[in-house]
């Protein structure tokens, strides 16, 4: 901790720097040109060092996640596959992710134009207070204020099963909407108003003024919204635990519960599943880009 | 606005009441909440249970789980579910029994009930064996590594030892740690006497300068890697422990140690109670039960298992000490809800 | 409102109007509910005079979670700066790249840390190849802070990269052409018009650290308890909803109190940046 800290600090300069060079571009020291590089390089070391340690001993041959025996096995896979539960958990998991960030960004973001256009009154504050609590709470006391709601509902239904699938559901739509509105609102905010407004005077409905001028804006920011919901709900555990029912069991609730036995090796090997899939995906795209990208300056030449 | 909020409230909630229906037919399902990794999941060779069972009676299974008793009790009580089949611990299932949260058992229905050995039947928790049917016994004991601790411990004072600071862990959850500080103490584990909770938690924060820290699961990879050289454990965990580290030892401390009973149970509200009554009975089938009590390494208390000779632990010393070698034992009772508030003060005063 | 009619922006609005009023506020009235009732459902204010008991561990969450927050900003601002400088292309990747590892379990990824960081454990076993001293990490609150630094790095760097990779470089220049350095020009250009990505980083960082349970249990092997932990362990472990609801209540109060703080700080024409 204390090493990685003082690395860390030592480089802080290296932002000031960059842009020194960057902007001046004076200065033609290259290793100077060097230190964003370096700097980037080391955060992703922190960032992926854990996930190392999970790939090597999604190999072990031994039951352990402590001693490695270093003869290559891949027996954790084979077990993960004929594993009904734990495919059960990922399907569920992965289906709960893409709709709960999928629903969360069209209100979301909805939400934030809505806000974004507001003027500043007692409502608007309100309306963003609100926005914060699932975020103020800890998840522990959203999770059960909510399944407490549930069952109340239930109580008024006469349906004492209620949760399941949709609670949970609802659940995870409601703690990734403050991150989407989060997301978008200060990218919107800095958008340029007489944009629009050009495009108003020039004859534009509202409408097609913010399709066609503040929406590619602004969809980075809609994407990585949506992006963070998505992550968001992958890895929650106590509101899933508290909202979910015996039909639905996800993957974090199936770790989770593994209190009294050690995590098996089986865990680091679907994580590590998951790690090389979404890696290769992304390189897929990329490539894809890079060739649409040459497509496009040879169309220019 | 009222009106408004209502109206949307009843509509959202009648959406979610259509979804929540799901159109099973009774008995065609069972709905089973256990705790985390607590049966035979297709791995080490051997059955995946829950596989066979839906295979062997074609009743599906909608399997959950959770990571303590207090987890489970905590999930029932909150309430919007419709679990069929529990599985817990004694001292809990004393306490849903009084709280009315099984129903009687139809052990007619049972047809294996007679792979029990009568030792664990009319439990003190159930005496008139009318709510429950035991899945695995064990108890609690002393792990150490005999290259790191030389002299062999046999009391639960070596967990106090300031020789082996830094390389001690200790359970947790309250009962099992108050347990030990108690029976150093020489008190019952199901006192009501406020003063001898207070000195065992006393006892337990004298422990702190030694103590490494409290564990769950993580207890196995800190005794297999030499982390730690002393903890208290389940029994039959030290099995997959010493798997890998075999300088691991274990011990029935002298002072005496918790037994305890984990058995199945179906809900008062249970709606597939014959399906339920399937699931418990295909649990004491003598394949499925020694399958389980291979995978777990926890004793078993079924006859079937037990004389089975082809068992790994077949006549194990640990798990099935012979009469002469029996440690001294005391089993966890429901605590009445002042003792348990405040147990769960002292332990939060314990961890702060 | 200059764009939007009144009516286009009420019906934007209103999903997320009618979800927050249903699925946000409803549930916190149980919360208020019970954090003034005893057991039997009466009006109490016990629960609230027992929080003295645990001003301890409120301190330290604070401290930890205000500790875990700097350490991801002073990581995070100058990642954001060097990211916003890169080709467009590499910089969607990186982004996707830092995002990834959250895709794992926060359970496992935290489990892989205690595998690093143990006495037995990578670091030290690597530190001891290299003939350096071992060093004791884990069950430190250095070690809690890493661990919650390492969980939500990614939500301080996403919002200051959003923020920093728009912002109009015609203002940098025209700084410069005024007279300014690089120096000048990050302290009086860039960082007050990055003002909102720095809100909404140190929101989404400080408020899941200050209520993180897991991370600090496993980090520490239980030995230091969070506010979080309490809170668990009061709903949970102990089956008191009104003890754990109102010491969720004086967390919640705590952190609108810092958010309010935080964007007197850093919003200097004083509207609300969520």
């Amino acid at each position: 901790m204390s090493r990685e800290g003082k690395t860390k600090r030592s480089i802080l300069p290296s932002g000031a720097e960059h842009r020194l060079l960057r902007e001046k571009s004076r200065s033609s020291a290259r290793a100077l040109r060097q230190i964003p590089t370096v700097y980037v390089a080391l955060v992703f070391l922190f960032l992926y060092a854990p996930m190392l340690v999970m790939i090597v001993f999604s190999f072990n041959g031994q039951n352990s996640t402590a001693v490695m025996d270093w003869n290559l096995s891949f027996r954790w896979y084979n077990e993960f596959f004929s594993n009904r539960e734990l495919l059960r958990a990922v399907r569920n998991t992965l289906v709960l992710a893409l709709l709960s960030s999928a629903i969360a960004t069209v209100i979301g973001t909805a939400a934030a134009v809505a806000l974004d256009a507001w003027k500043k009154n007692l409502t608007r504050g309100a309306v963003l207070a609100v926005t914060d609590i699932p975020m103020m709470a800890p998840d522990i006391v959203t999770g059960i204020s909510m399944m407490l709601l549930f069952v109340f509902a239930g109580g008024l239904l006469g349906q004492r099963a209620i949760l399941g699938f949709s609670t949970i559901l609802i659940a995870h739509v409601t703690f990734c909407l403050p991150y989407v509105i989060l997301s978008v609102l200060p990218r919107l905010r800095q958008t340029d108003r007489h944009l629009t407004e050009a495009a108003q005077d020039l004859g534009c409905t509202p409408a097609q003024a913010f399709i066609k001028v503040t929406l590619p804006n602004v969809l980075s920011a809609i994407l990585t919204g949506a992006l963070m919901a998505f992550t968001l709900s992958l890895d929650d555990f106590v509101i899933s635990y508290f909202t979910t029912g015996s039909s639905f069991q996800t993957l974090p609730i199936a770790i989770y519960s593994m209190t009294r036995r050690p995590v098996k090796p089986t865990i680091f090997a679907l994580s590590t599943l998951i790690l090389v899939g979404i890696f290769v995906l992304l390189l897929l795209i990329n490539a894809a880009q890079a060739r649409s990208d040459k497509k496009l300056q040879g169309a220019k030449k | 606005m009222k009106k408004i909020f209502s109206v949307c409230l009843c509509l959202v909630i009648t959406l979610l009441g259509f979804a929540a229906c799901a159109p099973k037919e009774e008995d065609k399902i069972v709905r089973v909440l256990n705790l985390g990794e607590y049966i035979a999941d297709g791995s080490d060779e051997l059955m995946d249970v829950l596989a066979e069972f839906e295979k062997r009676t074609g009743i599906s299974c909608e399997y959950s789980t959770v990571p303590n008793n207090e987890a489970l009790y905590a999930k029932l009580k909150g309430g919007g579910v419709d679990y069929d089949v529990i599985v817990t611990s004694d001292y809990m299932l004393e306490r849903m029994i009084d709280e009315n949260m099984l129903q009687k058992l139809n052990y007619s229905k049972i047809t294996n009930w007679g792979n029990i050995y009568d030792k664990y039947k009319k439990p003190s928790f159930d005496p008139r064996q009318q709510y429950t049917v035991p899945y695995n016994v064990g108890m609690v004991g002393l792990i150490y590594n005999s290259a790191k601790v030389t002299t062999p411990p046999t009391s639960w004072n070596a967990l106090w030892n300031p020789q082996y600071a830094g390389k001690i862990l200790m359970f947790n959850n309250p009962r099992d740690t108050f347990a030990i500080a108690q029976s150093l103490l020489g008190y019952s584990f199901n006192t009501t006497d406020r003063d001898e909770w207070t000195a065992a938690a006393q006892k337990i924060k004298d422990q702190k300068p030694v103590r490494y820290g409290f564990v769950d699961d993580e207890i196995f990879d800190k005794m297999q890697n030499n982390e730690t050289y002393l903890a208290p454990w389940y029994a039959g965990d030290f099995y997959t422990m010493a798997e890998i580290n075999p300088d691991l030892r274990f011990v029935y401390p002298k002072e005496g140690v918790n037994s305890f009973i984990d058995s199945f149970a179906i809900l008062s509200d249970a709606k597939n109670v014959g399906a339920a009554h399937k699931f418990i009975d295909f649990m004491l089938e003598p394949d499925v039960a020694l399958a389980n009590a291979e995978y777990l390494c926890y004793a078993s208390p079924n006859k079937t298992v037990v004389e089975n000779t082809g068992y790994t632990w077949y006549e194990d010393e640990i798990l099935y000490p012979s009469e002469g070698k029996y440690p001294k034992t005391e089993d966890f009772k429901n605590l009445p809800q002042d003792v348990l508030d405040l147990m769960n003060t002292l332990w939060d005063e314990v961890k702060r | 409102m200059r764009t939007l009619s009144n009516t286009a922006r009420r019906m934007l609005s209103a999903p997320y109007a009618l979800w927050s009023l249903l699925f946000i506020l409803a549930p916190m009235l149980f919360v208020v509910y019970y954090a003034f009732t005893d057991k039997s459902g009466a009006f109490s204010l016990d629960n609230i005079k027992g929080l003295t008991g645990y001003a301890g561990v409120f301190g330290r969450s604070v401290w930890y979670s205000v500790a875990a927050t700097v350490i991801c900003f002073i990581i995070a601002y100058p990642l954001a700066l060097c990211l916003a400088g890169m080709r467009e292309r590499t910089q969607r990747t990186l982004i996707m790249l830092i995002m990834l590892p959250m895709w794992m379990s926060f359970l496992i990824r935290t489990y892989a840390w205690l595998c690093l960081l143990q006495d037995q454990g990578i670091v030290n076993g690597v530190l001891e190849r290299i003939n350096l001293p071992r060093i004791h990490m884990i069950n430190t609150p250095g070690a809690v802070i890493l661990g919650m630094v390492y969980n939500y790095l990614p939500y301080m760097i996403v919002p200051l990269y959003n923020v920093l990779s728009k912002l109009d470089k015609s203002l940098l220049e025209a700084s410069h052409d005024l007279g300014a350095n690089s120096a000048q020009s990050l302290m009086r250009v860039t960082l007050p018009l990055s003002l909102p990505g720095i809100a909404s980083g140190i929101t989404m960082v400080f408020v899941p650290s200050i209520s993180t349970f897991y991370i600090s249990q496993k980090m520490s092997t239980n030995n230091i308890s969070m506010i979080g932990d309490v809170i668990e362990s009061q709903f949970i472990t102990a089956y008191n909803y009104n003890m754990g609801a109102a010491i969720s209540l004086v967390l919640m109060v705590l952190i609108l109190v810092s958010m309010m703080v935080m964007r007197r700080f850093t919003d200097s024409d004083g509207e609300v940046v969520v």
